[in-house]
């Protein structure tokens, strides 16, 4: 009895250790009449799902002896990551073709989850319209090429006219510093205490988000950087600064309550319902919000160009060049373990085709990477802020392209949620940030900013 | 020969469930513990080839400011949900139904057995929705003129530790309903001939001859309640900040948040030498003596 009991007990300790351990590898693998596709399908964003059912419609007529199974992940931003390499750890879950984002593709090539594209690319003849920080975008660390770019894109501030105008702010309002950003954002408080100033994403559940509209948009305006020189800046005055931010707006109220900030759909809430009823001010996001409010998006509000006005982000104090911007992008790859390569590069490219790629790029108001789609008059004309958010292409930055920078970007994080939620200052975040890289990158890779 | 031959056949119908455990319990079990030694991550390098780090692991374990406080955190949430709550509840609840009237009792039984029977998803749910700021909760204050705080954000154990208390007391209560039926009455009636009253007949009689239920009780909700994952994740996340990230979270945030599994699996195994604590402890402090 009493050994039975000393069984009992780690074996009901560990089934948490069970869930972890159950992430093994499989048999099988998809048959060569089948090409699986997984993709993201959160909330506003549909446009995906939309465009991959067309395309399995058009490809499947083409190609009549391969199925393609759609595997839409619904799944916030991390856990989508998630979910996909946990379904490329298998062969028989591995997709053949997967939505990825930029920042993933290094750190995925080393984990041998993405097969090059060279060969193909170099057979494709509409490779050359992609321009080539679209190339580059694509790119693994061996120089290869992984993914092929679906668009880019850009941030900046959205706000809603009606609430500046409230607030006595004019409606073609351009922050010049964060204190006059801050300005605006308490002058709207003060006008109605019931709308929220200033949105920015931050903390654990807003992942990549929060990491890159949020405290990234400030830090690469201080003048300071996350990455130089091949190592990783650390103790920079910037990075507390931009901590410091995100403490002001958090603590004066000027941003949404901290809890609000951490629930899960905050951007879809802000984006579907926020922004158009007049309940957020300012919103630090990026250039395909206005893809939720187009008629094929999941929130058409046919006003939306009149009531919405965009502006660039300005740098800390108006140092040159006045704005900053973050650039980012999901491109398709193709799983390295895809026993149809042939199929699932000819369906990479379909959905990338001219037609395709311009489809996709309006409704998810992104920027376009293919030449013969930005000239297009379809492409210019649908949606107004287009020019604007393109133009940020001149101040925009990328993040650390290094295998490291999906690891980092979790201790930014963790760095924001501590200080949105009172639990550390800047500074101390900042050194906790510090030692967490030291710890991932090793000591020889940071350098003291 | 004669004895092997039937011992053998004694084994036979056990062979299939000890296969069965060894290969969907034992198997993960010594897979994690080998994880917790390598750098497995779900993304990058380490994804491909995982190497052998030894006890880089734990050393980065125990030297991040995060594992004090949610070590902490877990004994707090299974002593005060599990040890006191849970099990003071249950017996509570089975002694005061043992003295009520029929219908009292099956209505307060089928309530309080509403909880357990919930899948933990939806109870997770329903606790969300109850201590949310604009849920349940605060509704009822507000009826009373109260405004009540938001408890998922100021104060998340205690939000989650009534919660895994509601739901977890109906198991309490049944097992101790059963041991308070078979506690011989005329024990119960001898003390009370002898000028015991309520309490000392509980403490002297009732709680003496079922203490191998409250050890085995004891033993299961500790563990089941070291173990919580969904009830805390769905009503706090772990957060805000790490105000509520108990074991279970920080593991599941550093192996499939952060993508680091062979450090998520190092905290598992942390989890299991608390859970075996925690059961020396009741085997050693409730041995039965013989009787």
């Amino acid at each position: 009895m009493r050994t039975a009991r000393f069984l009992i007990a780690p074996v009901t300790a560990v089934a948490l250790a069970l869930s972890l351990g159950a992430c093994g590898s499989g048999g099988g693998g998809s048959d060569d009449g089948t090409i699986k596709v997984a993709y993201q399908k959160f909330g506003n964003f549909t446009q995906a799902d939309e465009l991959f059912k067309d395309v399995k419609a058009d490809f499947e007529k083409a190609n009549p002896d391969v199925t393609v199974e759609l595997v839409p992940i619904e799944a916030q931003q991390n856990d989508y990551f998630t979910k996909l390499a946990l379904m490329n750890r298998s062969p028989s879950t591995a997709p053949d073709v997967m939505y990825e984002d930029t920042y993933m593709i290094k750190s995925d090539v080393e984990a041998g989850y993405l097969a090059p594209l060279d060969d193909y690319l170099a057979e494709w003849d509409e490779w050359d319209q992609f321009v080539d920080g679209a190339k580059e975008a694509g790119a693994g660390d061996d120089g290869k090429t992984y993914g092929v770019s679906m668009g880019t894109d850009t941030r900046g501030l959205w706000f809603n006219k009606d609430v500046l105008a409230k607030a006595g702010l004019p409606e073609d309002w351009a922050p010049k510093s964060w204190d006059e950003l801050l300005e605006a954002a308490r002058a709207i408080k003060e006008s109605d205490p019931d709308v929220v100033p200033f949105n920015m994403y931050s903390g654990k559940p807003q992942g990549e988000a929060a990491v890159m509209q949020g405290f990234e948009m400030l830090l690469y305006g201080t003048g300071d950087t996350l990455y130089e020189d091949g190592k990783w800046v650390l103790g920079s005055q910037g990075f507390v600064d931009a901590l410091g931010f995100v403490t002001t707006v958090f603590t004066e109220g000027l941003a949404p309550t901290p809890q609000q900030a951490l629930d899960t759909n905050i951007a879809n809430t802000v984006q579907a319902e926020w922004l158009p009823e007049g309940k957020v001010g300012i919103s630090l996001d990026g250039s395909w919000v206005a893809g939720t409010w187009l008629e094929s998006g999941n929130a058409p509000w046919p006003e939306w160009s009149e009531k919405m006005g965009a502006a660039p982000m300005p740098t800390q104090d108006g140092a040159a060049p006045g704005a900053v911007s973050m650039s980012g992008g999901w491109t398709l790859a193709m799983g390295s373990g895809s026993s149809n390569p042939d199929a699932a590069f000819e369906f990479i490219s379909m959905a990338l085709n001219r037609e395709n790629s311009l489809w996709f790029d309006v409704a998810n108001s992104q920027i376009a990477v293919r030449t013969d789609v930005a000239e297009d008059p379809e492409y210019t004309k649908t949606n107004p802020t287009t020019e604007f958010f393109t133009g940020l292409v001149d101040v925009t930055h990328f993040r650390p392209a290094t295998s490291d920078y999906p690891k980092v970007s979790n201790e930014i994080m963790v760095a924001m949620e501590s200080v949105m939620t009172g639990q550390q200052t800047p500074e101390e975040a900042a050194a906790v940030y510090d030692e967490a890289v030291t710890g991932i990158v090793g000591e020889e890779n940071t350098t003291q900013g | 020969m004669a004895v092997t031959s039937r011992g053998a056949a004694r084994v036979i119908p056990l062979a299939p469930a000890v296969v069965l455990l060894a290969l969907f319990m034992l198997g993960p079990v010594i897979w994690s513990f080998y994880g917790s030694f390598t750098d497995a991550a779900l993304t990058g390098p380490a994804a491909l080839n995982p190497e052998w780090i030894g006890l880089d692991n734990y050393t980065a374990l125990f030297g991040d400011p995060d594992f004090p406080k949610s070590l902490w955190l877990t004994v707090v949430f299974v002593f005060l949900s599990a040890v006191v709550g849970q099990n003071v509840m249950g017996i509570m609840l089975a002694g005061l139904l043992r003295s009520a009237v029929k219908p009292v009792r099956s209505i307060a039984s089928t309530v309080v057995v509403a909880a357990w029977v919930l899948p933990e998803i939806v109870a997770a749910f329903a606790a969300y929705a109850f201590f949310h700021s604009e849920g349940t909760l605060n509704a009822m204050l507000g009826g009373i003129g109260i405004t009540g705080p938001d408890w998922l954000y100021s104060t998340p154990m205690l939000a989650v530790i009534i919660a895994n208390i509601w739901r977890g007391t109906a198991f309490s209560m049944m097992v101790y309903s059963a041991a308070l039926a078979e506690v011989p009455p005329e024990l119960t009636e001898a003390a009370q001939l002898d000028g015991a009253n309520g309490l000392q007949r509980l403490a002297w009689v009732t709680l003496p001859v079922i203490r191998r239920s409250i050890s085995t009780n004891l033993m299961l909700t500790t563990l089941q309640t070291l173990s919580v994952f969904t009830l805390i994740y769905v009503m706090t996340g772990g957060g805000p900040g790490t105000d509520s990230s108990t074991l279970p979270i920080l593991a599941y945030q550093e192996a499939f948040k952060f993508a680091q599994v062979g450090y998520g699996t190092a905290i598992a195994t942390v989890m299991i030498i608390v859970g075996a604590v925690f059961s020396v402890i009741y085997i050693r402090a409730l041995r039965p003596e013989v009787d």
